[in-house]
């Protein structure tokens, strides 16, 4: 067995701290040593998006690090998008509002992704919003609803920027 | 870091991104027993403009890529091609180094460079030495960078004539892998006669390949003359593709070649919007 690497991070604003072999997954460590179980883990290898997290405020999918290499790194998961346990994010609301989601195991995957995506594109097309959530799959085939939450969301973000 | 690859050779793998190396490493397809991180090496990263070009660290990142204005300005066809690879998660994390490094054939980056006539940078403990696109890509998956290399920074010449550029391909979906891709500039003299023909093509062959029947025909038009569909139609006999699940070999030819045709048509277009604001 590798050594055991001691690993330090911020996860939703609090210092993180572990160990690990370096083969670690950073979605391993999320959920294992940092009780984020929101981090879904469907396929492991990068493709369905379900581990999706921020790293120092980016989009990436956590099956795809190792822990090593986001040690000292800024990470959110689903569960550190809302500012309290008593409020929701807006997508999480417009998820709730507009049936975003069905068995739920994609959700917080899309929910990080969306977050990330309007940050960048805060008033999509409903054409950039297929483009934007393409890389979160959902075995439900629930789409229609995770654009329709996309679009509240967006709606609802860009409203408390203006106010 | 050279020196880690050269004490370990085979037995170690640069870690770029690591958008097609983890999943390689999740699913056991392969195993190294050294993983050399490039993530926390300064002077991989980064665009510099370059001698009339462009000089891009192997680990920028996609995203950085997609929204550099050196690059937009001096490679086009780059920025054009980095918004078709993978997903927006993926861009923040995968690298140009990595995509060419790893040499899918069916991945835009190397079609991109072929097209262009890009130059690898590659350093070894024993110093750095510069490898032409056309001498670049091997096979599936093989470059000339050995074991004990790495690619350190890709560069791309300006194109100083008039020229248009236009990138395009074909999959099931936004973000699969695709079946077949194009990338094309067009360059003309002032009197918009073609003096440069530069046609990539992804996912129809073993590598990333030129379709040069299409060149050496556009070669010596006037732009504006140009039939790009029947001229498209020639990139077929340029391809080698296989079939898969995905699509027959005769699908990818001829949807290939189709696809060809009209995004040289964009690029032809480009070129005459650029010579009517010249």
């Amino acid at each position: 067995m590798a050594d055991q690497i001691p690993l330090s991070m911020t996860v939703n604003g609090q210092t993180r701290r572990g160990l690990g072999e370096p083969r670690l997954t950073l979605a391993d460590f999320l959920r294992e040593q940092a009780n984020c179980t929101g981090v879904h883990l469907g396929c492991e290898h990068g493709v369905c998006g379900s581990c999706t997290v921020l790293m120092d405020g980016e989009a990436v999918r956590s099956c795809l690090l190792f822990a090593v290499q986001a040690d000292g790194a800024d990470i959110t998961t689903v569960e550190g998008l809302a500012p309290d346990d008593e409020t929701l994010h807006p997508v999480q609301e417009a998820f709730r509002d507009c049936h975003g989601l069905q068995c739920g195991f994609c959700t917080p995957g899309f929910v990080v992704s969306v977050a990330a995506f309007l940050e960048t594109n805060p008033d999509p097309s409903d054409d950039e919003i297929r483009h934007g959530i393409a890389g979160n799959l959902c075995r439900c085939t629930g789409y229609q609803g995770i654009v329709a939450a996309t679009r509240q969301a967006a709606a609802t973000m860009k409203g408390s920027r203006q106010s | 870091m050279v020196g880690l690859l050269a004490e370990h050779g085979d037995d170690a793998k640069p870690l770029a991104g690591g958008q097609s190396l983890v999943p390689l490493l999740a699913m056991r397809l392969t195993r190294f027993e050294h993983i050399v991180d490039l993530n926390r090496v300064d002077e991989l990263f980064g665009v510099s403009a370059d001698n009339g070009g462009v000089r891009i660290g192997a680990m920028t990142r996609q995203a950085a890529v997609e929204t550099d204005d050196a690059v937009a300005d001096r490679a086009p066809l780059l920025h054009l091609a980095t918004p078709h690879i993978g997903h927006f998660q993926i861009r923040n994390r995968g690298t140009i180094g990595g995509s060419i490094a790893h040499a899918d054939p069916a991945s835009e980056y190397p079609a991109v460079m072929l097209a262009l006539d890009g130059v690898a940078e590659i350093a070894s403990a024993s110093g750095t030495r510069e490898v032409p696109a056309a001498e670049f890509f091997e096979s599936t998956f093989m470059t000339a960078v050995a074991p004990d290399e790495l690619l350190v920074a890709l560069r791309f010449s300006a194109w100083n004539q008039l020229a248009g550029f236009a990138f395009d391909e074909i999959a099931r979906r936004s973000g699969d892998f695709a079946l077949a891709g194009a990338a094309v500039g067009i360059g003309t003299d002032a009197d918009g006669r073609i003096n440069r023909a530069a046609v990539g093509m992804l996912g129809v062959g073993p590598t990333p390949l030129r379709a040069s029947s299409v060149e050496a025909a556009l070669m010596g038009l006037a732009a504006s003359d140009a039939d790009p569909a029947e001229i498209g139609r020639l990139a077929a006999d340029d391809m080698d593709p296989i079939g898969d699940v995905h699509a027959s070999v005769e699908y990818r030819r001829q949807a290939g070649s189709t696809l060809v045709g009209r995004v040289l048509a964009n690029a032809l277009a480009q070129v005459s919007t650029e010579a009517g604001n010249g």
